[in-house]
């Protein structure tokens, strides 16, 4: 069983990316042997109304029933909170707002409000800290990282909030982790994408001083080779239970509530 | 056979103190994927006494000095490429003879002076008569200057390759961040660079671009930083290949271009 919770369909505005259909996610999932992944709506995460995106998804996802939907909310768009109410009546694992695509304040009242709603739906919300490095990005595309201080910030504004976080990095990670009070940390799960593995100890390190529960699988595909992900686990000495929880057993405990 | 084209080690005078860590856990995370030989490059103290990519000529010795430790003390696992500054065109040169001499089979050039500067063609007519293939470390399109590097781009560095055709060159960790689609569309028509696979970044599409580019002849395996994200590629590419360019990629390629000997196959 392995889950991967950072997927995407669709179009990429940036670039040409090949393999972004249903069918071609679902031929790299068996490829890596992922039986689940949670899937988002890659060319709507820059739309005006990236909700314009979710139906498809949803159809996408009944008509595959290893994709999972992970719903775009807009949090300052009008009826946004009806969206984030169809996240959770439909099943989704979680909805997702990238405010740094949407040209939102990370911290500002609609992001604060959302994730005081998703805390009290129980609808975890999933956020990337980016989709490609800064270095090769398009030059007009000039949305900066979501900033670590976000993420302290959004898990102290609602004590319910869980809070999933995508592609980030070891000085990342271990910035929000010991800048977050236990009972908050508890409340962050962090994706494998972005953690270097060996010969650098970045991954073998967060998983020694954080624990392996507080970690998801997770890839970025089709952006990026959902192979990274699997090699990187399989450069680590990890006892059954700690990888079975990594590659699924968190995912399905963070949903289970 | 795997050999991994672009590597390095931590010397004792690194700013990491980790540095026994960091190269042990390298040749044992090589070992688990398989990697037969690591040909590997230091850059002077890694920024400790001199910048890594601008090394003074006393760290460039010692940089070099301490991988031909490793290449003797790992004889089975490690291969040398000389490091040198060519804004010291002397002590570059006497490091190429002393280092080939000692062992080294390839040159490396970093970021201290652009790649089609007509100071890098004496090291390069060096390489050419000792048979060395360059590694060149390359930002993939290089939009504005960045600090602390002189760093070239693919134009520049074909500018090079082509006033020295005898000359093999590897375009450095095409995954290293940057746009590669920009330095893939630059190297197609020059025969003698070759892409070095390298980098952490493991972007989907980018080695259905690089095969479409410059053929599976012109493509070598390697980690840099990264083996994980090495071995990624290299488990993509199996699939995408058929087996017996999986091994060109691998290690036959590679073993064209370097020193004949300069591997346990040859």
């Amino acid at each position: 069983m392995r889950i991967d919770v950072n997927a995407f369909l669709g179009a990429y505005p940036w670039r040409r990316l090949p393999g972004s259909s249903p069918a071609h996610l679902i031929q790299a999932m068996d490829r890596v042997e992922i039986t689940e992944a949670w899937v988002s709506h890659l060319p709507g995460l820059w739309w005006k109304d990236p909700t314009e995106g979710n139906d498809w998804l949803y159809e996408t996802a009944v008509a595959h029933p290893r994709l999972k939907p992970v719903p775009t909310v807009h949090p300052s768009l009008p009826h946004w909170e009806e969206v984030l109410a169809e996240a959770a009546t439909r099943g989704a694992p979680a909805v997702r707002c990238d405010p740094q695509f949407l040209g939102l304040a990370p911290t500002g009242h609609e992001m604060r409000v959302l994730a005081a709603t998703c805390g009290s739906a129980g609808v975890p919300l999933l956020m990337s800290v980016r989709l490609e490095d800064l270095r090769q990005r398009h030059p007009l595309d000039t949305a900066g990282d979501l900033p670590a201080s976000a993420v302290r910030t959004l898990i102290r504004a609602d004590a319910e909030l869980k809070l999933i976080v995508t592609h980030a990095d070891r000085s990342f990670i271990e910035e929000v982790h010991f800048g977050s009070t236990p009972s908050e940390a508890e409340r962050l799960w962090w994706d494998l994408s972005w953690i270097w593995g060996p010969p650098e100890d970045h991954l073998a390190t967060l998983l020694a001083n954080l624990g392996p529960s507080r970690f998801l699988f997770g890839t970025g595909q089709p952006l990026r080779l959902p192979e990274h992900s699997v090699a990187k686990l399989d450069l680590l000495d990890l006892s059954a239970d700690a990888r079975g929880a990594i590659e699924a057993g968190n995912a399905r405990r963070l949903v289970a509530g | 056979m795997l050999i991994d084209v672009h590597a390095h080690f931590h010397p004792d005078r690194s700013p990491r103190n980790d540095w026994r860590e960091y190269n042990a856990s390298r040749l044992a995370a090589g070992d688990r994927m398989g990697v037969t030989i690591h040909v590997a490059s230091i850059l002077g103290t890694f920024g400790r006494t001199s910048p890594t990519y601008f090394p003074s000529p006393a760290d460039v010795t010692y940089g070099n000095d301490f991988l031909l430790g490793l290449q003797k003390a790992h004889a089975n696992r490690i291969r040398g490429y000389v490091c040198v500054n060519p804004n010291y065109t002397e002590h570059a040169l006497a490091e190429i003879t002393r280092c080939v001499k000692a062992g080294m089979i390839g040159l490396k050039l970093a970021a201290s002076r652009r790649a089609d500067d007509p100071l890098l063609d004496p090291v390069c007519q060096a390489a050419a008569k000792h048979h060395l293939p360059v590694l060149h470390h390359l930002w993939q399109h290089r939009r504005h200057e960045w600090p602390q590097q002189e760093a070239s781009d693919a134009v520049e560095l074909c500018a090079l390759a082509i006033r020295h055709p005898t000359v093999s060159f590897l375009l450095a960790h095409i995954g290293g961040g940057g746009d590669w689609l920009h330095s893939l569309a630059a190297v197609r028509d020059v025969p003698n660079v070759y892409v070095d696979l390298s980098g952490s970044g493991v972007d989907g599409g980018m080695l259905e671009a690089c095969v479409d580019a410059v053929g599976v002849n012109r493509l070598l395996w390697g980690a840099d930083m990264t083996l994980c994200s090495g071995w990624a590629k290299l488990r993509y590419l199996e699939r995408l290949l058929t087996v017996e360019e999986v091994e060109q990629v691998r290690w036959k390629n590679a073993a064209g271009i370097f020193p004949k000997g300069a591997f346990p196959s040859d």
